[in-house]
């Protein structure tokens, strides 16, 4: 019989969750109506001071963003925990963590991406200037995957407990500080007429290393999580 | 000429004794889930062509000593090897050597019942076409129902999607557990079919089921989990 190789591996996971998500779309739209939801009500809440909204933009978006990836990555394990796809999946004969991967990008292409592409049209809402948005844009490229892997790794923790969802973000939250003060930085920093090289810079290198580690680990934890 | 007989002789010689350590080897093995000892002291050896029944009333350990052999849980004690080394040390090696279907049968709803086939042997590193996965449902009797979404089948109709990955893995070792469970009699004749097939062809398989399973022509051993 024919082996599967590791690229086809990763594409077939990835092909899998991504057609998976295509057949759930009320999951993946309600994420990304309360991203949506949450960013609209901040204009409508502090009123029109347009001096105002563009200094909190930054930090709304990314909050927003931060919120609506922890409202999805609960799902990204615990449909296959459920029906028993994970079992199968800890047996693969090839490497767990490749596997992983393939969860973990099209957990981004459903959650994270489409976050990226909403920008431009919420960045309005809050008068952004075109260059603020393009730096939001590249920071919430850069950042919303590594949302997606290290959410993994909580996901992977707190697979079948009650009360999940709460202890996810407790965990995961925290974790994500540095990509918050990082977007949120090379924002106020292009507002401001500075380089935003060094903000954008630390976040490639916090998502190459989050690229490396993270899906061990998750796989780890997926370990951990089953006996 | 005379070298090359050695030569010969030497070759069957290791052949044979590779040969007879192909096998699953569990020894003093116990097992516990939470503060309750299931069982302890279990040793036993599978070799190929072999089939072995887990017997034992509900709650007597079946499902997790064959969880335990898939890895899922650490045994407190006492060793699992395969083919003469500690399953610890294989890990993926082993697992390209056996399948394990659960009590939950790994399907999604909303993939037909060819996806989930050609999917679920991606994972276990097979590359499975449309074609083979076709013939393969049609030998499970799900003729007519490939493409339909799993979540319009019955519920033995999904356990026969679950057990055609049977038929497209060439794992030595099936690890089955209640694999009866929802089929009717012309499956259950159809399992016993396949599982003969299998040890026909050197396989080894283990399992539990509280209905009778009638595998032609072969000794079934037993172990009584109390």
């Amino acid at each position: 019989m024919k082996k599967l190789s590791l690229i086809s591996l990763f594409v077939l996971v990835m092909r899998r969750d991504l057609v998976l998500a295509m057949r759930r779309r009320a999951d993946v739209l309600t994420t990304l109506i309360f991203f949506v939801m949450v960013v609209s009500l901040f204009p409508l809440g502090v009123g029109p001071e347009m001096d105002m909204l563009r200094k909190m933009a930054p930090g709304v978006l990314w909050v927003a963003a931060l919120l609506s990836s922890m409202l999805s990555l609960g799902r990204l394990f615990s449909a296959d925990y459920l029906d028993g796809t994970l079992e199968q999946m800890l047996l693969a004969p090839q490497s767990l963590s490749v596997l992983v991967l393939g969860k973990m990008v099209s957990h981004w292409m459903v959650s994270g991406l489409p976050l990226v592409l909403l920008t431009p049209v919420l960045g309005l809402q809050f008068d952004m200037s075109a260059p603020a948005i393009g730096v939001l844009m590249l920071g919430l490229l850069l950042g919303t995957p590594i949302l997606s892997m290290v959410g993994a790794i909580g996901a992977a923790l707190t697979l079948g407990l009650r009360g999940g969802g709460v202890l996810l973000s407790l965990l995961v939250l925290p974790l994500c500080i540095p990509v918050l003060i990082f977007g949120t930085g090379a924002v106020q920093a292009v507002s401001s007429g500075l380089n935003v090289s060094a903000h954008l810079s630390l976040m490639g290198a916090l998502l190459v290393l989050a690229l490396a580690f993270t899906p061990w680990v998750t796989a780890q934890a997926l370990r951990i999580s089953m006996e | 000429m005379a070298r090359n007989g050695q030569m010969l002789s030497y070759i069957i010689l290791r052949c044979s004794i590779s040969g007879l350590y192909f096998m699953l080897e569990v020894s003093n093995l116990a097992c516990s889930r939470g503060d309750h000892r299931l069982f302890s002291g279990l040793s036993f050896a599978l070799y190929p062509g072999q089939i072995m029944q887990i017997q034992g009333a509900n709650g007597s350990g079946k499902t997790s000593l064959l969880r335990t052999l898939c890895g899922f849980i650490m045994p407190d004690e006492g060793k699992i090897s395969w083919d003469g080394t500690d399953v610890k040390d294989l890990d993926e090696d082993y697992f390209a050597q056996m399948i394990y279907l659960g009590h939950l049968n790994a399907i999604k709803d909303e993939l037909s019942a060819l996806e989930n086939l050609r999917i679920s042997a991606g994972l276990s590193g097979v590359e499975l076409n449309e074609k083979d996965a076709i013939s393969a449902l049609r030998r499970m009797g799900l003729k007519g129902r490939e493409r339909l979404p799993t979540k319009v089948l019955s519920q033995g109709q999904r356990r026969r999607v679950a057990l055609a990955r049977l038929l497209v893995n060439d794992a030595a070792l099936w690890v089955l557990d209640e694999p009866l469970a929802a089929l009717d009699v012309g499956a259950v004749a159809l399992i016993g079919e396949l599982i003969a097939e299998h040890l026909a062809g050197q396989g080894m398989v283990i399992f539990t089921t509280h209905q009778p399973l009638i595998v032609a022509g072969m000794e079934m051993r037993s172990l009584s989990l109390s």
